[in-house]
C-alpha cells in the first residue's frame, strides 16, 4: 500500500472521530466515583457520629488532602493523556497533598502529648484502611484506564501511576466518611500506605496496557 | 512567518476534519506527510538505522494521528500534537529495530517545513500488513485504499450498507495500527 492510498483509506473513516479524551475521562471518573459511592453506601457506610465528625477540623481535614489529591492528579492526567511532553506546573501540584498532610502532621507532633503518638498512629482500623481505600479505588482506577487506553500517554506508566492516584483520591475521600481515625499520624502513615498500593498497581497497568 | 500561517491552516483543517469534511482531511494528511517522511528519514539516518522502512513509520504515524485525533487540544495549534505523536512513533521504531536513541526534539522542530516525496521501493512492508488483515476487512481496506473506490462503491460491490463499510474500515484501520505495533518485535 502506498502512503498515498492510505491517506484515501483514512479520509474515508472521517467521521469516526471519538469524543474528546477529556470528555472522555471526565465521564470514566464520574462513572467510576458513582459506582464507588454505591459499594460505599451498601458494604460500607459512614461512621455512626458523622454529624458531630462534621464539625472538627480534624475530620475535616482529611477531606482536604484527599480532594487535593484528586484534583491535582485529575488535572495532571487529563494532560498526560494527551501526546507530549509533562506539564511542569501540574506535575509539582502533585506535593501540594502531602505538603498539607506534612503540615498537619507537624501540629499534631507540637499538640499532642507524645505518651498518646503511639495510640494515634496506630488507630482502630489500619487493617480496613489498608483493605477499604484500594477497594473503593478499584472501579475508578478501572474505569479510567480503560479510558485512558483510547488517549495517547506518551508516558505509560506515569500516566498509569497518576490515574492511580485519581482513583485513590475518590476511594479515600469515601472512606474518611467511615473512618474513625482523624489523627495526621494514622492518615500519614495508612491512607498514605493504602494510596501508594493504588499508585503502583496503576503505574503497573500504565506500563502494559497504555502503550500505542 | 510563513511556518506561522502554515501552522494554522493545518489547525484549521483538522477542525474542519474532525467535523467531518473529507476533502480537508486528505489535504492535512497529504500536507503532513511529506513533512513526516523527511523527519522520520532524518531520525533513521541519526540512529544508523538503515532507511529501508521509512515509508513503514510514516504510514504508522499517520495511522496513530487518525486514531489519535481525539487528543488533540482544538484550541492549541496542531503542529506540536503532531511533533509530539511523530517523535512518539519514531522512538518507538527504532527501539524496535534494536535502536535505542534519544531523538533530539529539534528533528521534529523543522520537520514541518520540509518537502520529501515516497520512495517506490519503501513500502513492501505496509503491503504486507494488509495482507494479513482477515476477510471482510481486508477486502474494503484494500478496496478504499489501493483501489481508490468510495465507500458507497464498496457498500454496493459487497451489497453490505454503508454504515457496515464505514465500521470495518475504521476496525481495519486500528488492526493495522496494533500490526505495526507488534511487527518487529
Amino acid at each position: 500500500m502506498k502512503t498515498d492510498e492510505l491517506i484515501a483509506a483514512l479520509a474515508a473513516d472521517t467521521k469516526t472521530v471519538s469524543r474528546p479524551i477529556d470528555r472522555q475521562l471526565w465521564i470514566a471518573i464520574a462513572g467510576g466515583a458513582i459506582v464507588a459511592t454505591l459499594i460505599f453506601l451498601l458494604g460500607v457506610g459512614p461512621r455512626p457520629d458523622i454529624a458531630a465528625a462534621l464539625e472538627t477540623p480534624r475530620f475535616l481535614y482529611k477531606y482536604l488532602l484527599t480532594l487535593t489529591l484528586f484534583a491535582s492528579a485529575v488535572g495532571l492526567m487529563l494532560h498526560l493523556a494527551r501526546p507530549g511532553a509533562v506539564p511542569a506546573g501540574w506535575l509539582a501540584g502533585l506535593a501540594i497533598p502531602p505538603v498539607l498532610l506534612i503540615a498537619s502532621v507537624i501540629a499534631e507532633i507540637l499538640l499532642v502529648p507524645s505518651s498518646a503518638w503511639s495510640m494515634s498512629l496506630m488507630g482502630k482500623n489500619a487493617v480496613v484502611c489498608l483493605v477499604l481505600i484500594p477497594l473503593l479505588s478499584a472501579a475508578p482506577l478501572a474505569a479510567v484506564m480503560w479510558t485512558l487506553r483510547d488517549g495517547a500517554p506518551t508516558h505509560p506508566m506515569l500516566a498509569g501511576a497518576v490515574a492511580g492516584l485519581a482513583a485513590a483520591g475518590i476511594g479515600a475521600t469515601l472512606y474518611a466518611t467511615h473512618c474513625q481515625d482523624d489523627s495526621p499520624f494514622f492518615v500519614a502513615a495508612w491512607y498514605g500506605l493504602a494510596i501508594m498500593i493504588v499508585t503502583v498497581v496503576g503505574a503497573f497497568l500504565g506500563a502494559r496496557l497504555l502503550r500505542w | 512567518m510563513a511556518q506561522v500561517t502554515r501552522e494554522e491552516e493545518w489547525s484549521a483543517l483538522m477542525r474542519a476534519a474532525i467535523d467531518g469534511d473529507e476533502a480537508a482531511y486528505r489535504q492535512l494528511l497529504e500536507s503532513l506527510s511529506h513533512g513526516l517522511r523527511a523527519a522520520t528519514r532524518r531520525g533513521f539516518v541519526q540512529a544508523g538505522a538503515a532507511p529501508n522502512d521509512v515509508e513503514d513509520v510514516v504510514q504508522e504515524t499517520l495511522l496513530a494521528l487518525h486514531l489519535k485525533r481525539h487528543t488533540w487540544d482544538s484550541s492549541q495549534l496542531l503542529g506540536p500534537w503532531v511533533r509530539a505523536i511523530a517523535r512518539h512513533k519514531l522512538i518507538d521504531a527504532l527501539r524496535r529495530r534494536g535502536r535505542r536513541i534519544e531523538v533530539p526534539i529539534d528533528t521534529m522542530l523543522d520537520f514541518l517545513a520540509a518537502e520529501e516525496t515516497a520512495d517506490d521501493l519503501d513500502r513492501q512492508d505496509a503491503a504486507r500488513l494488509v495482507k494479513e488483515l482477515r476477510g471482510r476487512q481486508q477486502v474494503i481496506v484494500r478496496a478504499i485504499s489501493i483501489e481508490g473506490k468510495s465507500i458507497r462503491e464498496v457498500a454496493e460491490n459487497l451489497e453490505m450498507n454503508e454504515g457496515a463499510v464505514r465500521v470495518a474500515l475504521h476496525r481495519g484501520l486500528k488492526t493495522l495500527a496494533a500490526m505495526h505495533r507488534k511487527d518487529h518485535e
